[in-house]
């Protein structure tokens, strides 16, 4: 089900200016005010909030009360290490498992199942969605079995005579970001489904009566015809990618030695395990930054289909 | 000609279909191991034949301290925000639905704003923030911010469904001197059921399975819902029993599997992302 547009008016009626029909205007928003009222205090506040701690240096513990502190804990970031180390993770983070895997495999997968067997479609499908649908946390269990150095990687490593080692120990954000990608490769799967079905098929069709192979049709017809999906699809992904805790939480808690810590483990160690609230806090108000910057592309990618 | 394009098209589906099947064998591998290690007596992290079946892991696991309480926990938690989401979500996609106005596409291009900020960034100031008005560690305060943080893609998806309602239907009724909270009661609701459907399994779902919330949110380990529980229970390396670890991810995952079941085939409407935005 996709809602249509409905045609634009050529001319006013009664509607545009005193309602012959329906409740009085003042009367019309009032159902809005609960969801207003309630993201207005719960996600409005705390990013109001954010602004303000992230300039002061309020700690967990023995402080009577914080004192602002200007630019401070942004200076102290971009000199701490530990916090640049986190940027370059959550930046091969997100390229590995978001951009490169969960994007091309979600969009393989969707043009495989467009040619594929009605049963084979299903199974892989009912398969996949099943990874998206698990709660996270035991995704990241299931995953920390399957790479620790007595998991299964290792075991069809072995039996295919390659060389096996502790991933998790060895490549710690290699690991979680194909973790990632088993976990999220649903939902681009499922975007791109709705975008190839909205591809006529008679221009399909006609590509294939003159002689265009498959590959020319993917990159001439296929691709250009999705391109919005393609681009809605990489910002959603990157955001959600940027959130990611509980994964790589259960799977190596950012470990071994800060080697798989992200930004939001990074955050929350900061915050919470250091005990820097307001520290903790800036690094979250660089993170809503960047969100806010790719939640702006986003939009400005679904406003060209308006 | 026609015998070589029908042999080309079986060719392709039978790529199609061997390409497919390793990717759910990949993909299987990880589910393979849940199920098998449940099921066996000395399960380990690798996916093997059980050593001969055994409930025994379920057994140890289904008690109030372990499963009972924290999945109780889990749906008050669910339950309460999901509840509160769903009918915020309605009243305020009706105006949005039903009425022009200047401020529709603002808001709305708003809670598409918020549907895709990384959540996980404002938990800190949240926490302090909840430290402040005394709402930390309480169910209440958790269950709020559950609903709000799903209320605007709840609020998107609901609108998409409600637009779909001809407004036809409606306008005999306000003729008749319905208000529009009748009318939206009465009429939009019942035939937007399944559409109601979807925004309260899919809020509910994306809920069930989040760990960071109630991680930052909950401290006392008798309010933990199972999410977090699991990881306390069973996230201590050393001396995890994988197949008691195994057989709870089944009992903690079986119902949001079952109710995106539910929901699977009506939700593709909601991945038309841009469909929304053309009211």
């Amino acid at each position: 089900m996709t809602a249509t547009a409905p045609h634009p008016r050529l001319t006013k009626t009664p509607e545009d200016g005193h309602p012959a029909h329906g409740p009085r205007r003042p009367l019309r928003i009032l159902p809005l005010t609960p969801a207003v009222v309630l993201l207005l205090l719960f996600l409005a506040g705390p990013i109001a909030y954010c602004v303000y701690i992230a300039f002061t240096d309020l700690q967990l513990t023995g402080q009577a009360e914080e004192s602002f502190v200007g630019l401070d804990n942004f200076t102290r970031a971009f000199g701490d290490e530990a916090f640049l180390n986190a940027v370059w993770l959550t930046l091969v983070f997100t390229v590995v498992s978001s951009l490169i895997g969960q994007n091309t495999l979600g969009l393989a997968l969707a043009v495989l199942m467009r040619r594929a067997s009605k049963p084979v479609r299903t199974l892989t499908g009912g398969i996949v969605v099943t990874a998206w649908v698990l709660p996270e946390v035991v995704a990241g269990f299931l995953l920390y079995a399957f790479f620790r150095r007595e998991g299964t990687l290792n075991a069809i490593l072995d039996w295919l005579h390659l060389p096996s080692q502790n991933w998790l120990f060895t490549l710690p954000i290699l690991a979680v970001s194909f973790a990632n990608v088993w976990r999220g490769t649903a939902f681009s799967m499922l975007v791109y489904s709705a975008a190839l079905n909205e591809i006529p098929r008679e221009i399909t069709e006609a590509a294939e009566v003159d002689g265009a192979g498959g590959r020319r049709r993917m990159w001439h017809i296929t691709l250009p015809m999705i391109r919005r999906s393609i681009g809605t699809n990489l910002m959603l992904n990157t955001l959600q990618t940027l959130s990611v805790f509980g994964l790589i939480w259960v799977m190596t808690r950012g470990g071994p030695g800060g080697r798989s810590q992200t930004l939001p483990l990074f955050m929350y160690e900061q915050a919470f395990q250091n005990s820097l609230i307001g520290y903790g806090t800036a690094v979250a108000l660089l993170l809503l930054l960047v969100g806010s910057l790719f939640s702006l592309i986003y939009l400005r990618l679904l406003r060209t289909e308006v | 000609m026609a015998l070589t394009s029908v042999s080309r098209r079986t060719t392709r589906r039978l790529a199609a279909d061997a390409g497919l099947l390793v990717v759910a064998g990949a993909f299987v591998l990880p589910l393979a191991w849940v199920v098998l290690s449940a099921l066996d007596p000395h399960a380990n992290l690798r996916v093997k034949a059980p050593d001969g079946l055994t409930f025994d892991n379920f057994d140890a696991i289904l008690t109030p301290e372990i499963t009972f309480t924290p999945l109780l926990n889990s749906l008050i938690l669910c339950g309460g925000a999901t509840l509160l989401t769903v009918v915020c979500a309605a009243l305020a996609a009706y105006p949005l639905s039903r009425f022009r106005s200047r401020f529709n596409r603002p808001f709305l291009l708003t809670i598409l704003f918020a549907t895709s900020l990384p959540i996980t960034a404002i938990m800190v100031p949240v926490y302090a923030l909840f430290v402040q008005v005394d709402l930390i560690d309480t169910m209440q305060g958790t269950i709020l911010f559950f609903a709000a943080s799903q209320l605007p893609f709840a609020i998107w998806l609901m609108k998409n469904f409600m637009d779909g309602v001809p407004k036809e239907l409606e306008e005999a009724a306000w003729t008749d001197g319905a208000s529009a909270f009748q009318s939206l009661l009465r009429i939009v609701l019942p035939l937007m059921g399944p559409g109601v459907s979807v925004v309260t399994v899919f809020s509910f779902v994306m809920m069930w399975g989040n760990f960071f919330v109630p991680f930052m949110l909950l401290l006392t380990p008798d309010q933990m819902p199972a999410s977090v529980s699991i990881n306390d229970f069973f996230g201590n390396r050393g001396m995890v029993a994988y197949g008691q670890l195994a057989a709870f991810s089944i009992v903690y995952s079986t119902p949001v599997i079952l109710l995106y079941v539910l929901i699977a085939r009506r939700l593709g409407g909601g991945f038309a992302l841009g469909g929304a935005v053309k009211g």
